[in-house]
């Protein structure tokens, strides 16, 4: 059998194996075949709380691995280049207008994580059609002057708002799973099932960018339509994701360059193994989030943070 | 023979308020091989992006077999010409075959394994650019040298009449500098191919082509045959310094280095 595929079987297993183990795991552990109260506790929070969990790991890693193909860098994610922050924008500014509207499928709070994390996407794409030979440093300082300049904006929102509101913003902005249930996990599986998709069926495509975008265009690939596409979708699922949960970074960092290291660049192999990667690393990061000895829970993005602070820099320091 | 298969009518360029090409024209006939000289910053490489429909924000025309370039759609027109990229030194961790494979896009469907046609065409393009052997090899372990072989394989299996090259063989040791104009040679004069080829050497441009286009602030400076652009002054004209013409022992035409006063 070939090498990535063996790879993406071994990753299908522990993906199917974290989500039907981890949910045993808690401040108390509850076995499978357990009945009464115990099965209640298991099947009304802890499952749905490691599927949440995997699919906003899958949803983060998918949106890292379009950034850092399209700016063919580890470095530049959703979450250094400012479109995390720029979704808690928009969630700051829907609590503090209360304003409410609706399509179909997606709630009104995710929408207006939606157009912010949007807006963000347009501002690191505006500037780098802004200069040709935009180096990536530039871009990463762009994105960290963008995260500045969103996340003063959201204080500034959260100064005007009262108490109420202001303590349901801080509780988005820590990154927590804690508040996962059975309507979240439906209001985030058309995220990934649009998203998801989307850069499934791009891997051609995906390859053909990251080897150069003139390369790309010169093979056939419509450079312009495609690009909004994976922007479009990445903003999706990142909006999904900080729209339930919060802001929760590093896993799209961490999880594709893990993942290339084990199956290669390509990305009719890298995109899948992403998706199941980032879904059980975030499962497993939250079950300890929840099932330390001290008994108090913390939010899965200081785990995250945690393990991603130092990773980022052993990335810079390991680029040639 | 005698089918323009390149029409290029007026064509000027702005960049950031900069003339970068100034009311360019030529034709290039199918099967031709035609190579765009001239000094630093003449223009040659958005010449080629130009063509390769890289640049799309210029004026006046550029047809391919007849029909406007910006009417192709993108895959339409990559079944017409290959582009092979200036060499920047950029690597990514996909073997060569993976890579040269990735030639095959516009004849692909998004979920459509290689076809027999794909296959063959991917298996001749590594025989003829001599890369039969590190076709597992990662792209990001090979020299430079074999990076561009690659590039050029990955142009081959595309499979189109029009080769376009952005200095195919500067920064290469002697040896893949040969192995690279002797390609190029075999799919201009053996396989019928049209190649339009930025070359920074003058004495590969005068071996390797049938025509030559040099370039000079954007506008062309000469177009003609290699015997008629050593002739006279016309070097010295276009790169305002002085040239050697040595007799060659190999070719009619002399050999050419830069020296002597102006």
């Amino acid at each position: 059998m070939k090498k990535p595929l063996c790879v993406l079987l071994i990753l299908l297993l522990l993906a199917v194996a974290s989500l039907l183990l981890l949910p045993m795991a808690g401040m108390k552990f509850i076995p499978l075949w357990s009945e009464g109260k115990e099965l209640d506790i298991l099947l009304l929070f802890r499952f749905p709380r490691v599927f949440c969990a995997f699919i906003a790991g899958a949803m983060l890693s998918l949106s890292g691995l379009a950034f850092q193909t399209l700016f063919r860098n580890a470095l530049a994610t959703p979450f250094t280049l400012g479109v995390s922050s720029g979704a808690t924008l928009g969630i700051a500014l829907f609590i503090r207008l209360g304003l409410v509207f609706s399509l179909p499928g997606f709630s009104s709070l995710s929408i207006a994580a939606f157009c912010g994390s949007l807006l963000a996407v347009g501002l690191v794409y505006g500037l780098t059609r802004l200069k040709s030979c935009f180096s990536i440093t530039t871009l990463l300082l762009a994105g960290i002057a963008v995260n500045f300049f969103f996340s003063s904006l959201v204080l500034l929102i959260q100064d005007f708002s009262d108490p109420a509101e202001s303590f349901r913003m801080v509780k988005w902005m820590m990154g927590s799973l804690a508040s996962a249930d059975y309507p979240r996990l439906f209001n985030l599986l058309p995220f990934l099932a649009v998203g998801g998709t989307v850069m499934l069926l791009l891997h051609r495509e995906m390859n053909l960018l990251m080897v150069g975008e003139d390369l790309a265009l010169t093979r056939g690939v419509p450079t312009g339509r495609i690009k909004k596409l994976l922007f479009f979708s990445t903003s999706l699922m990142v909006a999904g994701v900080v729209a339930n949960f919060g802001p929760i970074g590093f896993v799209g960092m961490m999880s594709p360059h893990i993942c290339r290291l084990l199956i290669g660049a390509d990305h009719r192999w890298l995109t899948p193994a992403a998706l199941l990667f980032g879904g059980a690393f975030l499962a497993v990061c939250d079950t300890f989030a929840h099932s330390l000895p001290s008994g108090a829970e913390i939010p899965v993005g200081i785990i995250t943070a945690l393990l991603g602070g130092p990773f980022f820099i052993w990335l810079l320091l390991s680029r040639r | 023979m005698n089918r323009a298969i390149i029409q290029i009518e007026n064509l000027s360029l702005s960049l950031a308020g900069n003339d970068i090409l100034h009311a360019v024209s030529f034709a290039v006939t199918a099967g031709e091989y035609c190579s765009v000289i001239g000094p630093n910053g003449a223009g040659k490489t958005t010449l080629i992006k130009c063509i390769a429909g890289i640049h799309q924000k210029w004026n006046g025309t550029i047809r391919i077999n007849g029909k406007p370039v910006h009417q192709y759609k993108s895959r339409e027109l990559a079944t017409l010409q290959s582009y092979v990229p200036q060499a920047e030194g950029r690597t990514f961790p996909l073997s060569v075959e993976e890579f040269v494979a990735m030639g095959r896009y516009p004849y692909q469907s998004a979920f459509s394994p290689l076809s027999a046609d794909d296959h063959r065409a991917i298996d001749a393009a590594l025989e003829q650019a001599g890369l039969v052997n590190l076709r597992a090899r990662s792209m990001d372990t090979l020299s430079g040298g074999e990076r561009q072989m690659a590039f050029i394989a990955a142009a081959l299996a595309q499979e189109t009449q029009i080769l376009l090259l952005d200095e195919p063989s500067t920064f290469l040791d002697y040896r893949h500098q040969a192995n690279v104009a002797a390609l190029l040679n075999r799919a201009c004069r053996e396989q019928g191919k049209t190649v339009v080829a930025v070359h920074h050497d003058i004495n590969t441009a005068l071996s390797a082509s049938h025509r030559i286009l040099a370039l000079k602030n954007g506008a062309t400076a000469f177009l003609g045959t290699p015997e008629e652009i050593v002739q006279g002054r016309t070097l010295e004209e276009i790169y305002e310094t002085a040239f050697v013409r040595s007799p060659s022992p190999e070719r009619a035409l002399p050999l050419i280095y830069a020296g002597g006063a102006l």
